[in-house]
């Protein structure tokens, strides 16, 4: 008897992804698929694709999707949850849509405690564009609008997103987590399964944060690249839980 | 059947919520604000959204998410916060969303003032946001008729998935006229929002989206949009024509202008000077076919505007060089007296002030 041990998930279209050889957007992907799939939210899920790399993801992601203007996903995914409450809601957004152009739509989803879920990804750069600064570009940093690095005097510290929305009263769940091992990324799942079942039990506003590799315009190969997370971003933005409801009420 | 007396927003407000409108998204700024206060309160007792967003920019996007999820949605604002949504209704008309949105002008430019004015016109009706798409424009002249569009609109922007505009000056907005809310437009009959994202679930996967990269499929995806829009030039032109058969001369303005040209009219005629108004209610589409019911004895038209002349090209367009075209306006915050216009006419028949 030939058994089953893994199939693809139904959480994907057959679409192949247009991302870069080596870039964890994939996986990212597949994940939050995975979960969705699990979970059974494939047929309620309305997703929010963003402006950058991901730009295409729904063409990827197996349920409805919007496609929104550069920065606006959470508040296209308001408007979506407001009128369809009993909805899944989530959108994927890179540094530059979220944590740029799009902070005030973030923030302010994040304080009226809309309840949809939101899947970060920073790689510290803009990788569609071509490889400018990020607002999560490290210090020292070169991309092709930092050629001398990023410095602090021109360019402010990077801007540490979870940290901030954990301080927003409303935040239901809020986690940083990196891609850069196997056992990271099973811990990963956990946190997207977890975001998302908040959001069945209607706790509110959560958030993954994906420490995320861009080897093209770092200028690395993928396992290098998954080094560069490991020994520079982390240090920078620290894995771990920043807010969670439901430990709180415990 | 019964009338009743209204502030313009609350009204314009009132009618939304009759027309069908299932959510607001909106800001607050001057003229506009008693729509979402209004709004506030009656939308939440109804059972249905209102979200006050944390910018224009924020509320027209909450718009489309709305849309796209198959509900009327509502948004209002006033010339500068228009100007910042400019952005998404480019985005809605790309990604063929209806929705209604309802612009009570102000001075300008940049942040102008707070006093009526039709100084939005080309914004409107050329497209503020980027990308060859039209908004379909409706400009009434009183409570009675912003009700009525109001209450139609969501009919037409469904009918063809397009944004529509309810363009009046802050003056319409902020005056108390008694109007009767429950009068019917007529029915349309409207498909099914098949399209809508709300959930795989409900008949399949659907993908709300205006990026179209293949250059071939953008392009074919515009002519889709032209083709619409040419419907809409041929079914959705309104207009009124008072006193223009026997006219010499015709004033084309509209919204609060036209009400100014209504009682120079009246003075006008006590001089026996025949002149007629050519008022426009839709703005986009322009109503050219109007201009076909013109005596061929005209002796020339003046355009009446709160601006200091941005319809004048329309009305030069569609006149195609036939009558001699003037021009009077005034802007600002500042209305004309109806003698001002009288004025203007008898300068016109003195030959002056030629365009």
């Amino acid at each position: 008897m030939n058994e089953i041990i893994y199939k693809k998930t139904t959480g994907l279209t057959d679409t192949p992804l247009s991302y870069c050889p080596g870039c964890t957007h994939g996986i990212i992907h597949k994940l939050v698929a995975e979960v969705m799939e699990e979970l059974g939210l494939l047929n309620k899920a309305i997703g929010v694709a963003s402006v950058g790399c991901s730009v295409m993801s729904y063409y990827f992601f197996n349920c409805d999707m919007q496609q929104a203007a550069h920065g606006r996903a959470c508040a296209v995914a308001t408007g979506i949850k407001r009128v369809h409450p009993d909805n899944i809601v989530f959108t994927y957004q890179g540094d530059g849509d979220l944590a740029s152009i799009g902070i005030a739509e973030t923030i302010h989803a994040a304080n009226r405690g809309e309840n949809i879920t939101v899947i970060f990804v920073n790689n510290a750069i803009y990788g569609m564009t071509g490889g400018q600064m990020a607002p999560t570009t490290l210090i020292g940093q070169k991309t092709t609008t930092s050629p001398f690095g990023r410095n602090e005097a021109d360019h402010g510290m990077p801007i540490r997103i979870s940290e901030m929305l954990a301080t927003i009263y409303k935040a239901a769940y809020i986690e940083r987590v990196a891609l850069t091992t196997p056992r990271a990324v099973k811990k990963a799942k956990e946190s997207v399964r977890k975001a998302f079942t908040y959001q069945m039990e209607k706790k509110g506003f959560t958030l993954i944060e994906f420490l995320s590799t861009c080897p093209v315009n770092w200028g690395m190969t993928p396992l290098q690249a998954m080094k560069w997370v490991d020994e520079n971003m982390a240090k920078y933005f620290p894995l771990g839980v920043f807010k969670d409801v439901g430990e709180q009420h415990e | 059947m019964s009338k009743v007396l209204m502030k313009g927003n609350e009204a314009i407000a009132l009618a939304a919520i009759k027309g069908g409108c299932d959510a607001f998204f909106g800001y607050p700024i001057t003229p506009q604000n008693e729509v979402p206060e209004y709004l506030s309160k009656h939308m939440k007792l109804a059972g249905k959204v209102f979200v006050q967003a944390e910018s224009e920019v924020a509320a027209i996007n909450m718009v489309y998410g709305a849309a796209g999820a198959g509900a009327r949605v509502l948004t209002s604002s006033s010339s500068p916060g228009i100007a910042l949504k400019q952005e998404g209704i480019s985005y809605l008309a790309g990604a063929e969303l209806p929705c209604v949105i309802v612009n009570v002008m102000r001075g300008g430019p940049a942040l102008g003032g707070i006093q009526p004015s039709q100084a939005d016109y080309h914004q409107i009706t050329r497209g503020g946001g980027n990308g060859d798409y039209h908004v379909i424009a409706f400009a009434p002249e009183n409570l009675q008729e912003t009700v009525d569009v109001i209450k139609g609109a969501f009919d037409i922007a469904d009918c063809y998935r397009n944004p529509v505009m309810i363009a009046v000056d802050g003056l319409i907005g902020q005056m108390m006229e008694s109007v009767d809310l429950d009068r019917e437009n007529p029915k349309r009959a409207l498909a099914k929002k098949d399209w809508a994202t709300v959930g795989k679930e409900h008949g399949g996967r659907h993908v709300i989206n205006s990026m179209h990269l293949d250059p071939q499929k953008l392009e074919q995806h515009n002519l889709k949009l032209q083709a619409k829009y040419q419907k809409v030039i041929n079914n959705e032109q309104r207009y009124e024509l008072i006193n223009v058969k026997d006219a010499d001369y015709v004033i084309v303005a509209y919204g609060t202008m036209s009400r100014i040209c209504r009682s120079a009219l009246e003075i006008l005629a006590k001089d026996k000077i025949k002149v007629g108004i050519l008022r426009p209610i839709s703005i986009w589409p322009f109503p050219v076919k109007a201009f076909q019911e013109l005596p061929s004895s005209l002796k020339g038209i003046l355009v009446a505007e709160l601006s200091l002349g941005q319809m004048i090209d329309d009305v030069k367009i569609a006149n195609n060089g036939k009558y001699p075209v003037h021009f009077f306006g005034r802007v600002g915050g500042m209305l004309p007296e109806p003698e001002e216009i009288v004025q203007a006419v008898k300068k016109m028949m003195g030959g002056k002030n030629h365009e």
